[in-house]
């Protein structure tokens, strides 16, 4: 699963700080960030809006320069080129984007062949390469509309497309799902998933969607307020995060672990003991082979069955990372007591399990949580029972962000509080 | 000079409503005003389409971000810009005497017209340029292509059809300066309608310059119009 192979991405202790006008203050946008994206992955870079990733994915590019560290891309330092000596370099980096971007007065073939024209291929070059890459990306009866006649899904696909035209290396994603729904999502998550499998080409994908990381990266790394956080492999992080944000990020992409309201009415409906089972399919195991943390709920079933005991199955989420299942699904289990007691006790030897008591001797949730030490969600429930997910974090960010634009040092203490 | 002379001694002669002392002085004015709105459609046109891409470029955060031009260009349009142009016309008799070699007729008239019609143009065109996203300009960027190359080949085509419309206005305030040209001996339909018209008291002469400078302006909208939603429709 771990392919790290030759770097093909260097960031080497990177810093960037933004001035501020009309004074002498800046800000840092991208804190220290040491980080090697070996050539064939598809590196997911997931944090809050304002964690500083789309300043990092751009001095990929060198759309940024750092203020100071080194970024060498494909053996070349890139953060101490001229603009003209960046163009080669640029051509074997294709980038896609949240807004799309693209050319409005172009249409479809032409906003594909332009990087051709760039780089001067030959016209009949060009309408061939045009063609193949449409054809590739599904959209060759559309080659002569405009953007604004296709739909968002599609949109993206001419990004892509453009993107490939002159054969990168690399492809950088910024947010280049956020403004699609999800059905479109997949769609394009797909697309990028071949293009990485056909070409080889390795993929840079920034995003504050887990679910997006979780589809298709097989490395992942967490920003937090210029900083990254965690990194490592996608499944690795999932099944055991040690950050905090790591961990918001991770609850909001599954839900098996029901919050506190939802434990409350199970409590309500069901009288039995209720027993949150973790899933892991395998063991998670460090860069030497040995074992981090070890599967889980996987002879849950055998168990049950050599126990007796009465089981019902009321709430769960079980989801794949890179094939592997991983989640948590809840049980109640009614019987004696002590057998009960004892089946657990046989339960807890191979599996991680959150035990809620019973609906005459509950166990108070945070305690159950803490003594399962699992990634939960961060600050609980808000006040109306109401998980405190990513999408209403981002919500809330986005509400502000106009303010953290004009105000960069506020965008730092916004992530700080995050994380 | 003589061709002037011979046009007011004509005026003089022609009776309330000779048209055909007439017409071939409205033909006549109707050339020069042509001449007149065309040359500095063209020339200060495509001067003002420079220095529009300068200010718009030079502003903060753009291409070619540069303050110290940024600044004095700007002022520099920001005082030529409101000088009514009648008084622009006298004020810049020294500077065409030397340009041109005359203070008096259509050409001398042309040369102020052009200064001013490119600190217009520039305006108009700056103000053109701004709103086109920021993103597109990144993504050529990101694709290896030149600053210059992103003004030709993205910058100005993304924003095409606002600025036609913007040359179409322009055209109406070309039109509007070549009236004074008169006042310099340069001619044109402006001339035609106070000379022959107003200061003889025959509305219907003044009305038919007008008329004519009405269809002329309609024409120009229209074809613009149908230009620029040809674009738009995109």
């Amino acid at each position: 699963m771990t392919q790290t192979s030759e770097p093909i991405i260097v960031f080497d202790h990177v810093s960037k700080e933004f001035r501020q006008r009309g004074s002498k203050q800046s800000t840092r946008a991208v804190d220290d960030v040491s980080l090697s994206i070996g050539a064939g992955d598809i590196f997911g870079i997931i944090g809050y809006s304002g964690a500083g990733k789309s300043t990092l994915v751009r001095m990929i590019n060198a759309l940024e320069q750092p203020t100071s560290g080194l970024v060498t891309v494909l053996g070349e330092r890139v953060s101490a080129m001229g603009e003209s000596k960046l163009r080669p370099v640029r051509q074997k980096i294709g980038m896609i984007f949240q807004q799309f971007n693209l050319f409005s007065s172009k249409t479809v073939a032409q906003n594909v062949a332009y990087p051709l024209k760039l780089d001067h291929w030959r016209k009949d070059y060009q309408d061939k390469r045009v063609a193949e890459l449409l054809e590739f990306v599904g959209l060759s009866d559309h080659a002569n509309k405009y953007p604004s006649q296709l739909s968002g899904g599609q949109k993206q696909r001419v990004g892509i497309a453009r993107a490939l035209a002159t054969n990168p290396k690399i492809l950088l994603a910024d947010e280049a799902t956020s403004a699609l729904d999800p059905e479109t999502t997949s769609e394009v998550l797909d697309l990028l998933k071949r293009v990485n499998e056909q070409f080889g080409i390795t993929i840079v994908l920034i995003t504050h969607q887990m679910n997006v990381v979780q589809q298709i990266a097989n490395r992942v790394a967490v920003m937090s307020a210029g900083r990254v956080v965690e990194q490592g492999d996608v499944y690795d992080l999932f099944a055991a995060p040690k950050q905090e944000v790591t961990k918001r990020f991770i609850t909001t992409a599954m839900d098996g672990l029901p919050d506190p309201a939802r434990v409350e009415t199970m409590h309500e409906q069901w009288p039995g003991r209720l027993v949150t089972v973790v899933i892991r399919q395998r063991d998670i195991t460090d860069a030497a082979g040995a074992t981090l943390v070890p599967a889980s709920g996987q002879n849950i079933s055998e168990l049950i069955a050599r126990y007796g005991v009465h089981s019902s199955l009321l709430y769960g989420g079980i989801d794949t990372v890179q094939g592997v299942a991983i989640g948590a699904v809840t049980y109640e289990f009614s019987g004696d007591d002590a057998h009960i007691g004892s089946f657990l006790t046989q339960l807890a030897q191979d599996s991680d399990i959150v035990d809620f008591g019973t609906r005459a001797d509950p166990v108070d949730y945070a305690q159950a949580v803490a003594r399962a030490q699992l990634a939960v969600p961060a600050e609980g429930a808000d006040a109306d029972g109401e998980v405190h997910t990513l999408a209403n974090d981002v919500e809330m960010l986005e509400q502000v962000d106009d303010v953290v634009e004009m105000n960069p040092e506020d965008e730092q203490s916004e992530n700080k509080e995050c994380a | 000079m003589m061709q002037m002379l011979t046009m007011q001694t004509g005026a003089a002669l022609a009776s309330r409503s000779d048209w055909t002392v007439l017409r071939p002085l409205l033909a006549q004015s109707v050339v020069q005003t042509l001449q007149m709105v065309l040359v500095t459609i063209v020339i200060g046109g495509a001067l003002g389409l420079v220095l529009g891409v300068i200010l718009y470029g030079t502003r903060p955060g753009n291409l070619f971000e540069n303050r110290v031009v940024y600044r004095i260009l700007d002022i520099l349009v920001n005082i030529i810009r409101p000088i009514p142009f009648i008084i622009f016309l006298a004020a810049m008799q020294p500077l065409t005497i030397k340009v041109v070699g005359t203070s008096i007729g259509t050409t001398a008239a042309i040369f102020p017209m052009v200064v001013m019609c490119t600190f217009a143009t520039s305006r108009l065109v700056e103000q053109n340029l701004v709103p086109v996203d920021h993103g597109v300009i990144e993504a050529a960027r990101a694709m290896g292509a030149s600053k210059l190359t992103i003004i030709r080949t993205v910058l100005i085509p993304e924003a095409l059809a606002p600025l036609i419309l913007a040359y179409a206005f322009l055209f109406i305030g070309v039109l509007d300066m070549s009236a004074m040209a008169g006042y310099i001996g340069g001619g044109g339909l402006g001339n035609f309608a106070i000379a022959y018209g107003y200061q003889k008291f025959d509305q219907t002469v003044t009305w038919t310059a007008v008329i004519i400078m009405i269809v002329l302006v309609q024409v120009v909208q229209a074809i613009a119009n149908a230009i620029a939603k040809r674009l738009l429709r995109r």
